[in-house]
């Protein structure tokens, strides 16, 4: 009974792709926006618990419905467009962040084989995804016409791109010892008998070093969110926002936060793999594997905002500029000179 | 199903290829110049070129587009102005559009393809290569002399934007962070001992 069934599910599946590609697309982002509201937060819990408060505990059980109690109040309220904006372009920006962002999981493998589209050229359509969420940035801050969120727009357009440079090199570096744009396969490649040590944040400690603060700055998170630096630009490119619009800017945000986790997990850390490839470990699915990494290092972007001083301005240009792009540059060429030379070496999987 | 998505792709870039002449406003034209780029990446996709898709998108979109953006949101556009000399510039400009639609349809009536091209599409030099691979392939080994070539070009057009836009002005106080890095307590700070109701 139950085979028969099943059979005739995949049967339907089989003959019907694109349906099959809507329900896994649907799947996905069903799981996503509820892992994002938790995101959240968890983002405000670790910053409350760093200052000794007790963060959201009022919705729910310890504050676990927080984040849709705050969705709902948002979705309920007025959406005001200021009289002078320019409309179609700022109700635009906010759905084309949103969209842009929850794209880019097409792609991502929560486990093995577990991506809605497994293409190709996997990583580069995250990376041209990422470039373009640096649009309803701008066209939220153009569009207010107002002076603070086009300030903030201009900064965040340059931030962005600065540190996107770096990103790129960061993800060569990956590519020349994986030797494929596949995301999948950059996983496998690192799937060694060593487990978590023949991940490749050990063997390109540097470039993962370098990967996590760009992803900082990449997703305007502090130290380097000047975007809304509330001392100097009020609330940064959303000030003109309410409502929905604004909500969609601050899921867009968040998602785009999970997304450079998940793109840490699978460059660095191993994707779905587990640490340790011995019994207990090798038992739990690798999706769970998967959601502990980029909780993981979502925890350590949450510990980054509660402790490190926001960047001055000068500071963050230096840095992308003078610092991380010459680096990840002679890493490029130290790590293809290491392949070329000496193929069986620590590059070489 | 590929063909519904090729004329989708096609009508929406030329139309908004149109958008960007018309628009009167110098940024909707370079947003719909960004819609266009955008469609032109998704007919890649259907031909089968995934790699320059991408790179259409991380290039021109990600980057060129944002600095055009940058430009001409920071531009103060006068739009009655703009408008005022369209009737006494309006041979001009026809007239350097003739010329360049003649030469494109030179270009495009004396359009053949290499003999070899067909059969080599037909039969790839290692089946099941991704089209990224067979680039590269392609580009560093038959092509690698053009390909450097035209990155010394680029390095060329590189340094000399930044020659043309860097000064150096003499009295601008400057963070130095070496020099902060190097202080240390013995260099910085000096204890003195002042004597009661006599000062330093």
């Amino acid at each position: 009974m139950s085979d028969g069934w099943a059979s005739a599910i995949s049967d339907f599946f089989i003959a019907y792709p694109l349906v099959l590609a809507l329900v896994k697309s649907v799947l996905l982002a069903v799981a996503l926006l509820i892992y994002v509201a938790y995101v959240i937060l968890a983002d405000r819990k670790i910053w409350a618990a760093v200052q000794l408060r007790r963060g959201p505990n009022v919705v729910g059980p310890w504050g676990l419905l927080q984040s849709f109690a705050d969705f709902l109040k948002f979705a309920l309220k007025e959406p005001v467009i200021p009289d002078v904006a320019n409309k179609g372009v700022f109700l635009f920006a906010p759905f084309i962040m949103a969209t842009l962002s929850i794209a880019a999981w097409a792609v991502i493998p929560v486990a093995d084989g577990w991506a809605v589209g497994d293409i190709n050229v996997g990583i580069l359509y995250i990376f041209a995804l990422s470039s373009l969420g640096v649009y309803g940035v701008i066209m939220g801050g153009w569009a207010s016409n107002s002076k603070y969120p086009f300030l903030s727009a201009l900064r965040s357009a340059a931030q962005m791109v600065s540190y996107e440079v770096s990103i790129g090199f960061v993800i060569i570096t990956v590519l020349l010892c994986a030797g494929s744009l596949n995301l999948t396969d950059i996983v496998n490649a690192q799937d060694t008998s060593y487990g978590m040590a023949g991940w490749y944040w050990l063997r390109l400690f540097p470039m993962f070093v370098v990967f996590f603060v760009s992803a900082l700055a990449e997703t305007n998170r502090p130290p380097f969110d000047l975007v809304e630096a509330e001392s100097e630009l009020v609330a940064g490119f959303m000030i003109e926002y309410s409502a929905t619009p604004y909500v969609l800017f601050m899921l867009a945000e968040y998602v785009a936060i999970v997304t450079m986790c998940a793109l840490l997990t699978i460059l660095f850390f191993g994707g779905w793999l587990p640490p340790i490839k011995i019994a207990p470990f090798t038992y739990v699915p690798g999706v769970i594997w998967f959601t502990l990494k980029v909780s993981f290092f979502f925890f350590f972007f949450a510990m980054v905002k509660a402790f490190v001083p926001r960047y001055r301005y000068d500071q963050l240009m230096r840095l992308g500029w003078k610092v991380f792009l010459p680096i990840s540059l002679a890493m490029v060429v130290i790590v293809a000179a290491v392949l070329q030379f000496w193929p069986a070496g620590p590059a070489g999987s | 199903m590929q063909a519904v998505f090729f004329y989708l792709f096609a009508t929406i870039m030329i139309a908004s290829a149109g958008v960007v002449i018309f628009a009167r406003n110098p940024v909707h034209s370079v947003l719909f110049l960004i819609l266009a780029f955008c469609n032109g990446a998704g007919l890649f996709l259907l031909a089968g070129a995934e790699f320059l898709a991408m790179i259409l998108i991380v290039v021109y979109v990600g980057a060129v587009a944002v600095l055009f953006l940058f430009v001409v949101m920071m531009l103060d556009v006068d739009f009655a102005e703009l408008k005022q000399g369209f009737a006494k510039y309006l041979p001009v400009g026809v007239g350097v559009g003739v010329v360049v639609l003649a030469e494109l349809g030179f270009v495009a009536l004396g359009w053949s393809s290499a003999p070899s091209a067909a059969d080599a599409a037909a039969n790839p030099i290692i089946p099941q290569m991704s089209n990224t691979a067979a680039l590269g392939q392609i580009l560093y080994t038959k092509y690698v002399i053009f390909f450097q070539a035209s990155a010394l070009v680029l390095l060329t057009a590189m340094i000399g934007a930044i020659v043309l836009t860097l000064h150096h002005k003499p009295n601008i106080k400057r963070q130095k962070i070496a020099e902060q890095n190097a202080r240390t307590r013995e260099n910085v700070i000096e204890i003195k001992k002042v004597p009661f109701r006599t000062g330093v």
